[in-house]
């Protein structure tokens, strides 16, 4: 099995590592890398707990291999808090109760965030399907979109 | 146990009740919370398991011996490194048999092997060439053909035990039940209406996120460290303990952050395999399970065939109801079928009921809890029936479910006289909600059912220590699986009269308190809940013995008020009063660290009662459901943080709305598991559901210092019947079986349809 | 003298009876004498039960005493979920 070389930008550090051809993005970042923000939950790209960015794109980081991704820039749930500063997702869902269990919880965020960088008004339905690719079992998402319409209204507001 | 029940309808909460942030929120939305697969261990080895690829086979033998040449391979294990140490106990005896396979494959998926390498790939590689000989067998895996007098049999001397005159020939049923009173024959005959339907559900998943996993770390002076996701932990530890032949204060188990449980995690899998992979090694051994495997080879419920037959007078009075349930537990005893008939008519107050269950196994990986496991099957089979002698008599359903509704002095269907139960308050409640308003148009309908389940206290240990600086540690041993230590801390805040920020509630591992049941049966915010009360109010003994003694007055001249030791009275001494942080900081010179403890079974847990209206439309042309409005109406005794009461109701009828409409175990003829991933086992997402809108009552459980009810399993329970019965009303087809997925709901209507052509 | 009332799958073990009658200080106690005095329930017993008090459910409260009119009724060993 061959190894691969790869740079990348992740959460805006410079990362370099080295994996296997047929490694996934999220093994490395959960294996290689210590970051384990993104979980496993399918490998098959059904449930989003593994949700990154990979150049501004919502991805499943479970259907990426690691190989691919030199040169991009990465955003995992470790990169979403500036410093000791949550970012407003992250307080709403606290706020809120938009977790149970949270393992979903890494994954809703980045998916959120996502959804808010490029539409800053959205309606319930636009958020009810924007994270229709991210699983929960504890919630029945009436509180996630709860927070998430709560924290797009904030957003606007500031 | 002394019982505050005057005291928890009139006292005024101070915290308990309102909705401060949980403790554990920041670790788990920046994604520092670890989880079973999180940890790492020095060393490591990755495990992995080899399953049976049949559904039902002879293991006639088992050859690792070119997977133990492979560079990189430390350990494999089989069958012979998991010696029957059971006892006698045939519980644990099938739980060793179903986490390692000993003379037949039971199931597609039943584990037969393990190994531990250095690496995924090598482990893989290793598990390729591990040589098992298999005898294949004929396999049933539908519970109905499993009766059969033919059926192939997977235990060739099982008698069904509850049978009188005891059978001649085996079969493959395990246990008949009974439960019920009075005489439903001489019921049914004063019945001016009798509706009788048979119903079948498929199984399904608890679908927790996270797949099992844990990191095994065994020496070779027997001791050793779990690190597991679980509902509990020291069940873990004692399983594992005695099935390795281990003391249970030499395993040390610790609960990770689980990420969702449901009853699927009250057991065991993969963590006795993962320590003797571990003892075998000398090396950690840090195994996890593919979403494959959670399906194929965890513990889905049982699949069910239900008749139920209810009859009632043309007043709408109930005079009998019948049911037989035939549940499938997999490939061992135990499915939850008594419960099923113990819970299918317990919302009602009857004089002639009857509830017979049987346990059938099948070629299916052994059944584990789900959320009130065994009721919502037999809910969907009665309330089904209930709305429709409903319309049959003429009344609303919600009326119909008024007049024969169980109250405190009914004699339940399942034995005991209710106490004060909640069931009334709820469909009062669920008449005047808005929900029922709410207008209707073309092929959307209105359902609705009701719901329950009994609840239990159990073993809870707490250990509460205040420190130099007047803030607060809790122990528990219950793991957190829906935010229960926010409840836990509010709960201290109160009893000690400091602020909620003040108190910090941790769960510990093993080594550290006394045994704590599983975190099911919605038992932790009752029991473990109670215990953190109780220790509470030991802290106030030892702090106000310490203000005492600070002040030189005898013990009981002191009293604990608004978190401040006070003398009791004028003639105890001028004294101001002493907060609970001036006394912790001279506790060093006064005698030594101050804490509570608190360990107990507790018992008095409270049944929780539910009412469920489903609003839904159906689309003729493609037999898909949309759900527009649910609402839950459901007693909690005392709501301690109501957020994560709604968070179990928004949750739980979920999950039942996904029972309803979509998730299912699809086999093959091989007996194979067709949809063992999240794409064909379809579970709700986010666009297929409305707000899920909550109404919290309160009727206090008198066994409960603040009068809280168990909420987490109640909420499952009536989606099933509540949806179907939406359904019925929206588009005129009554569905019996579970999942009304499109095409079966499709079929259903152009059988509707033809019929009402054939007429004209 | 407890009453003790038994689901009805288990009357063929008490001779056709449900409702029975055992004299006992608490729970442990009944359910020995239960054992005892009708030996085809031992099998159930050892599986595992809980039973109801005067309405309040019991799974491993074994020392809860008995009045002398306590209404004891026996039920499968709760699970939960």
């Amino acid at each position: 099995m061959s190894s691969v070389h790869v740079s990348t930008t992740i959460n805006g550090d410079p990362t370099d590592y080295v994996c296997d051809a047929d490694e996934t993005l999220l093994d490395v970042l959960r294996n290689r890398l210590g970051l384990t923000g993104a979980k496993e939950g399918c490998s098959t790209g059904d449930c989003g707990a593994c949700s990154v960015t990979i150049d501004g794109r919502l991805t499943c980081s479970c259907l990426v291999l690691g190989a691919e991704v030199d040169g991009a820039k990465i955003g995992t749930i470790e990169g979403m808090a500036n410093g000791e500063k949550l970012h407003p997702l992250q307080k709403k869902f606290i706020e809120h109760a938009a977790l149970q269990c949270g393992i979903c919880t890494p994954g809703f965020l980045i998916a959120a965030k996502s959804l808010l960088d490029h539409n800053p008004k959205p309606t319930e339905t636009e958020v009810r399907f924007a994270l229709a690719g991210n699983l929960c079992r504890c919630t029945g998402y009436d509180k996630i979109v709860r927070a998430v319409m709560d924290t797009a209204a904030e957003l606007r507001r500031a | 146990m002394p019982l505050d029940n005057a005291e928890s309808s009139t006292r005024k909460y101070k915290v308990v009740g309102t909705r401060p942030n949980r403790p554990d929120g920041v670790d788990k939305v920046t994604g520092r919370a670890r989880f079973g697969a999180d940890a790492v261990a020095p060393g490591q080895l990755v495990g992995l398991i080899l399953r049976s690829p049949h559904a039902h086979a002879k293991i006639k033998s088992i050859d690792a011996s070119k997977a133990l040449k492979l560079a990189g391979v430390k350990a494999v294990v089989t069958k012979d490194d998991l010696p029957d140490k059971t006892d006698g106990d045939a519980g644990l005896y099938d739980v060793l048999v179903n986490v390692m396979a000993r003379e037949k494959a039971l199931y597609q998926g039943h584990a037969v092997a393990a190994v531990a390498a250095t690496s995924a790939a090598i482990a893989k590689a290793a598990l390729k060439l591990i040589n098992v000989d298999y005898e294949i067998l004929p396999h049933v895996t539908d519970v109905d053909e499993a009766m059969k007098p033919n059926a192939p049999l997977l235990y060739p001397k099982m008698i069904t035990d509850g049978v009188d005159p005891k059978p001649k020939k085996p079969s493959n049923i395990v246990r008949r039940y009974e439960f019920g009173h009075g005489d439903v024959e001489a019921g049914f005959r004063q019945a001016d209406i009798v509706i009788e339907r048979s119903f079948k559900t498929e199984a399904t998943h608890q679908g927790y996120i996270e797949p099992h996993a844990c990191l095994a770390n065994v020496g070779p002076d027997g001791q050793g460290e779990l690190w597991v996701c679980t509902q509990g932990h020291f069940m873990v530890r004692d399983t594992c303990a005695r099935l390795l032949g281990m003391d249970f204060s030499k395993l040390r188990v610790t609960a990770s952050e689980i990420g969702g449980g449901f009853g699927g995690k009250t057991t065991v899998f993969i963590e006795p395999v993962a320590l003797a992979l571990s003892r075998k090694a000398n090396r950690p051994v840090k195994v996890v399970m593919s979403r494959e495997e959670v399906f194929k080879a965890t513990g889905p419920t049982s699949s069910s065939s239900i008749d139920v037959k209810i009859g009632a007078t043309k007043d709408g009075r109930i005079v009998a109801g019948d049911a037989t349930l035939r549940y499938q537990g997999g490939a061992f005893a135990g499915s939850p079928v008594e419960f099923g008939a113990m819970t299918a008519f317990a919302q009602y107050d009857l004089d002639n009921v009857r509830a017979i269950g049987f346990d059938v196994v099948c070629n299916r990986p052994k059944q584990a809890a789900y959320r009130a496991p065994g009721a919502p099957m037999a809910n969907f089979a009665v309330e089904s029936v209930i709305e429709e002698l409903a319309h049959k008599v003429g009344m609303e359903p919600i009326d119909f479910r008024i007049k024969n509704a169980a109250r405190e002095g009914t004699h339940s269907s399942y034995g005991p006289i209710y106490g004060p139960i909640g069931l009334l308050p709820t469909l009062q409640k669920a008449r005047e909600h808005p929900h029922f308003k709410a207008p209707l148009g073309k092929n959307q309908g209105r359902g609705m059912a009701c719901g329950f389940w009994f609840n239990f206290g159990g073993q809870s240990c707490v250990s509460m220590n205040i420190g130099v600086d007047g803030t607060v540690s809790v122990t528990v041993g219950s793991p957190d699986i829906g935010g229960s230590r926010a409840s836990m801390g509010l709960m201290t805040a109160e009893e000690l009269g400091i602020p909620y920020e003040k108190v910090r509630t941790v769960i510990a591992d093993t080594g550290t308190l006394g045994y704590n049941d599983v975190t099911d049966g919605s038992r932790t915010t009752f029991a473990t809940g109670m215990a953190c009360i109780l220790a509470a109010r030991d802290a106030i003994k030892k702090l106000c013995a310490r203000a005492a003694q600070i002040w030189g007055i005898p013990e009981d001249a002191v009293t604990w008020e608004n978190g401040h030791a006070k003398p009791a009275g004028a003639n105890a001494g001028n004294h101001p009063p002493m907060s609970l942080k001036e006394i912790a900081a001279q506790a060093p010179s006064t005698g030594g660290p101050i804490a509570g403890h608190h360990e107990y079974s507790a018992d008095g847990a409270g049944v929780s009662f539910a009412t469920h209206i489903c609003d839904s439309e159906v689309d003729p042309e493609t037999g898909f459901t949309k759900i527009l409005r649910y609402t839950v109406l459901q007693d909690a005794g005392k709501a301690v943080h109501p957020s994560y009461v709604e968070g179990q109701f928004q949750g739980g009828a979920v999950q039942g709305i996904g029972w309803a409409l979509n998730e299912e175990y699809i086999y093959g003829k091989d007996g194979r598991l067709q949809n063992a991933g999240f794409l064909d086992y379809r579970i709700p997402v986010c666009s297929d559901l409305p707000m899920i809108d909550t109404v919290i009552l309160e009727i206090p459980n008198p066994g409960h210092p603040y009068g809280v009810r168990g909420v987490g399993e109640t909420s499952i329970v009536p989606p099933l019947a509540a949806v179907a019965n939406s359904v019925s009303a929206a588009v005129g087809v009554r569905m019996t079986e579970t999942p009304i997925s499109p095409p079966k709901l499709l079929a259903a209507l152009e059988k509707q349809s033809a019929m009402k052509k054939a007429a004209e | 003298m407890a009453k003790v009332i038994i689901w009805s799958s288990l009357k063929s073990h008490t001779g056709g009876e449900s409702n029975l009658e055992i004299e006992a200080v608490n729970v442990k106690d009944l359910l020995a004498r239960l054992g005892e005095t009708y030996p085809g329930l031992q099998p159930q017993l050892k599986r595992g039960v809980s039973v109801s008090v005067d309405g309040i459910i019991f799974r491993d409260g074994w020392l809860t005493p008995l009045k002398s009119d306590s209404e004891v009724v026996l039920l499968p060993r709760m699970q939960g979920g």
